[in-house]
C-alpha cells in the first residue's frame, strides 16, 4: 500500500493492511472499513473480533458432506427430514445454499471444495472425490446428482465422477441445463441450446410436475 | 476517443478468475499468437458471452484495445467440439494440448500454421481412436514449429549418420545419439520401431501415421520421449499431465485406445 499517508497511526495502518488483504477489497475501501471500525463502538468492534476468531476456531467440515460446520455431522446431514439416500454434490459450500434457496431439494449434499483444473493441477486428490466415494460405497444411497457448474471444470469433474461411481451401481444424474430465467434464446451459446433442445420436455410433464412440486 | 476495436477468430486455451465476475480468457489467434483478454461479467447466470468463451471453443470475437488488457466485446462459437465434452479421455488429451500451446507460445505475428495444428488436433480428438497417437503427432509438429525440432538424421553427440537400431533418445541433446554415444547423460534407449515412427512423424502428415499400428508398449514409449523433449523444451511441468494419467488409470477402454487403429 503505497498511497497510505504516513501519518496514520501504526494500529490503524495494521487494520488497512489486513483488510486490504481481503478479495475485492482496493486500498480505499481497507480504508473507508478501517476507520468505520475506528469510529464504532467497541462493543461492534469486538464483536467483529470475536467473529473472525470464532470462524476460525469452533467451523469445521462435516465428516459426511464435507460441508462447513460447527458441529459433526452438520445440521443437514443429521437431520431426519431430509432423504438420506439422496446425494447432491455441489463444488463449492455457497452452492448449497444456491440449492436450498431453489427449495425443490429434499436430500443431502456433498461439497467437493473445488473443481478438477488439470492445467492448474488441480487433480482429483486435491479436492473430496476420495471422501464420496467412500461414502457412497459404504451404501444406503439411492441416487448421486451431480450439480458442479456448468464449465468445462465441472464438466470434467462430473464426467470423472461418473467413471469413479459407475461400479457402485447407483443412479447418477447431471442436473440440466438450458436457458436462465430473463435468458435470450438469440444469444444462447450452440451447446446450451443444443442441449435445451435435445432434453426438452413435453409442456404438459412440465406442468404436471410444477403442480406436484408445489411451486410456481 | 482513443478506442480500438479489432475482430479476430481464436480458440480459447484457458479462464481464469477476475474479481467477482470477470474471467481473463487466454486466447491463441492465427495473427496475434497467444494473447490474453477481459471476458466482462462472464460469471453472472445472465451473460451473453459466457456460453461462448469456455476454454476449447473456437471463437469469433469483437475485442476492443484496453490500457493493459483488452476486452472482449462480443463473441460467437463457431466450433465448440461437443464431443471433447462429452468423453473424458479425449478431453483430458484436449486439455493437455491446450497447455502446451498456453507455455510454448507468445504474441507473434503470423502464427496461422501453428493455429492450423491446434484447431486440426482438438477436431481430431474428438473424432479419432487413435487418441493418444494424435497427441503424440502435435508434440512433435509443436516442436518442430516452435524450432525444437528433434534431430532424428545424425546422432547429435557425434555427427555419424543413424542406422534405426541401438539408438538412444536424449532430449536434453537436442535428438537422437547412435550406439556409440549412448551413454550420454539422460539418454534413454530408443527402440527400432519408435525411432522409425518418430521420423515418420516428422515427414508424414496425420492421416498416414494414423495408418500404421501401434501397440501398448510403443505407444507408452513414444510418450516418454516426446513429453521429455516436451519438457525439455519447456522447461517447465505440463500440470495437466497429472490428469491425462490419472483419466488414463480409471478408463476401462485405455488399452484399446492407447495404439492406432
Amino acid at each position: 500500500m503505497n498511497g497510505r499517508p504516513l501519518v496514520t497511526a501504526p494500529p490503524v495502518a495494521r487494520l488497512i493492511e489486513a483488510f486490504h488483504r481481503l478479495p475485492g477489497i482496493g486500498p480505499k475501501s481497507a480504508q473507508r472499513l478501517a476507520y468505520h471500525v475506528l469510529r464504532a463502538p467497541r462493543a461492534e468492534a469486538e464483536a467483529l473480533a470475536i467473529a473472525l476468531v470464532d470462524v476460525k476456531d469452533r467451523v469445521r467440515l462435516c465428516g459426511r458432506c464435507q460441508n462447513v460446520t460447527e458441529q459433526d455431522p452438520c445440521d443437514l446431514c443429521s437431520d431426519g427430514a431430509r432423504d438420506q439416500g439422496l446425494i447432491c454434490v455441489v463444488e463449492e459450500p455457497l452452492d448449497t445454499l444456491a440449492v436450498e434457496r431453489a427449495g425443490v431439494y429434499t436430500g443431502l449434499y456433498h461439497v467437493l471444495h473445488g473443481a478438477l483444473s488439470p492445467m492448474d493441477g488441480v487433480g482429483p486428490d486435491k479436492i473430496k472425490i476420495r471422501e464420496l466415494v467412500e461414502r457412497v460405497s459404504h451404501g444406503g444411497v439411492r441416487e448421486v446428482i451431480l450439480a458442479t457448474n456448468a464449465t468445462m471444470e465441472g464438466d470434467a469433474t462430473a464426467s470423472y465422477l461418473v467413471r469413479l461411481l459407475q461400479p457402485s451401481g447407483v443412479a447418477i444424474t447431471r442436473i440440466a441445463r438450458g436457458l436462465p430465467v430473463g435468458a435470450d434464446v438469440e444469444y444462447a451459446d450452440e451447446v446450451t441450446l443444443g442441449r435445451a433442445l435435445r432434453q426438452r420436455v413435453p409442456v404438459e410433464t412440465e406442468e404436471r410436475a410444477a403442480v406436484e412440486g408445489g411451486e410456481r | 476517443m482513443a478506442f480500438r476495436i479489432y475482430r479476430t477468430e481464436a480458440v480459447v486455451l484457458r479462464q481464469r478468475r477476475l474479481g467477482d465476475a470477470d474471467k481473463i480468457c487466454v486466447l491463441f489467434t492465427p495473427n496475434l499468437g497467444r494473447i490474453e483478454a477481459v471476458a466482462k461479467g462472464v460469471r453472472r447466470p445472465r451473460s451473453k458471452l459466457a456460453g461462448h468463451l469456455e476454454p476449447l471453443t473456437r471463437v469469433s470475437l469483437l475485442l476492443a484495445k484496453g490500457r493493459s488488457l483488452d476486452t472482449i466485446t462480443q463473441a460467437q462459437a463457431l466450433d465448440s467440439f461437443a464431443p471433447l465434452r462429452e468423453e473424458i479421455e479425449r478431453l483430458s488429451q484436449a486439455l493437455y494440448v491446450a497447455e502446451l500451446v498456453d507455455r510454448m507460445t507468445d504474441a507473434a505475428p503470423d502464427v496461422g500454421g501453428l493455429y492450423r495444428l491446434l484447431v486440426d488436433t482438438i477436431e481430431r480428438l474428438g473424432a479419432t481412436e487413435a487418441l493418444d497417437l494424435a497427441v503424440r503427432w502435435f508434440e512433435m509438429r509443436l516442436l518442430m514449429e516452435q524450432g525444437y525440432q528433434p534431430n532424428l538424421e545424425r546422432c547429435v553427440r557425434c555427427d555419424a549418420e543413424l542406422a534405426p537400431e541401438g539408438n538412444g533418445f536424449a532430449a536434453l541433446a537436442g535428438g537422437v545419439v547412435c550406439p556409440g554415444c549412448c551413454e550420454a547423460p539422460g539418454s534413454r534407449p530408443l527402440s527400432g520401431a519408435a525411432f522409425k515412427l518418430l521420423r515418420y512423424m516428422q515427414r508424414r502428415p496425420f492421416a498416414e501415421v494414423a495408418r500404421v499400428r501401434v501397440d501398448a508398449v510403443l505407444g507408452r514409449e513414444l510418450e516418454t520421449h516426446l513429453r521429455q523433449a516436451v519438457q525439455t523444451a519447456l522447461d517447465q511441468e505440463v500440470k495437466a499431465r497429472e490428469f491425462v494419467d490419472a483419466v488414463r488409470a480409471t478408463s476401462p477402454v485405455a488399452a484399446q485406445r492407447s495404439g492406432g487403429r
